[in-house]
């Protein structure tokens, strides 16, 4: 998937990754699309609820080997 | 959609209890709430210029796992625990379980407190002192971070009671 900026937020935990790409999401614009890597478990219900609230599309979810992608666009 | 609002009274003031206050007001105004912490009684010591005095106390916390930080997996799944009467005569107890408890924090990937404090103030969380507990603990305001206002009840409600979500921790 095409993606305008990319975020590592591996190792981090709760709440540091949620907090991360609020900083990341207002460095890009409306309609571009963040990549984010985490290792945090707890990561994938947050980002959809994160996603819910704020208003942004999480566009995919994904893990492979402990690590977890996700696709977030911009409101 | 008016703006969603949080207010806490946070009124702990250890390591371990400064977690919950800074986590969940730096989550909410990270997902749009205009948010607002009350410092009052020990929870004072979270907004102190020096956060060393924030230590965290296995003794009579019989739900805190007194795990090691290092060595093997066997060895690190270890409880350490033992009785509060031990506990209390060894010299530096405490001291020693913060500086185990900072480790596993960053082992963990785990945020500071100092770092998630200035999450919050970056994101514009309110930090409001109560300036009655301030007096009766004989602190100065120049022992506070900057940035702070000074208030008492009455300032308190006048935000909270426009909140959706109230805490007291």
């Amino acid at each position: 998937m095409n993606f305008d900026k990319e975020l590592d937020a591996r190792g981090l935990n709760c709440p540091l990754p949620i907090l991360r790409a609020k900083k990341a999401l207002a460095e890009v614009a409306s309609g571009q699309v963040l990549k984010i890597l985490s290792t945090d478990p707890g990561s994938v219900k947050d980002f959809a609820a994160f996603a819910k609230q704020t208003g942004n599309e999480l566009l995919s979810t994904a893990e492979a080997g402990g690590e977890f992608t996700f696709f977030m666009k911009k409101k | 959609m008016d703006t969603k609002k949080m207010a806490i009274i946070a009124t702990k003031g250890t390591l371990d209890w400064a977690y919950p206050p800074f986590i969940l007001a730096s989550t909410a105004a990270a997902l749009g709430y205009e948010t607002q912490i009350f410092f009052t009684f020990y929870g004072l010591q979270l907004v102190r210029k020096d956060l060393s005095v924030l230590k965290v106390s296995p003794l009579g916390n019989p739900g805190m796992p007194m795990k090691m930080p290092f060595g093997p997996k066997w060895f690190k799944s270890i409880n350490w625990n033992m009785p509060n009467a031990i506990q209390a005569i060894i010299p530096g107890y405490e001291s020693v379980a913060t500086a185990l408890m900072k480790q596993t924090i960053a082992n963990n990937g785990v945020a500071t407190i100092p770092d998630l404090r200035e999450l919050c103030q970056e994101a514009e969380v309110k930090f409001i002192a109560c300036q009655m507990t301030v007096q009766l603990f004989g602190f100065e305001h120049s022992d506070f971070i900057d940035g702070l206002e000074y208030g008492g009840a009455a300032t308190f409600f006048e935000f909270a009671g426009e909140t959706d979500i109230c805490l007291f921790i």
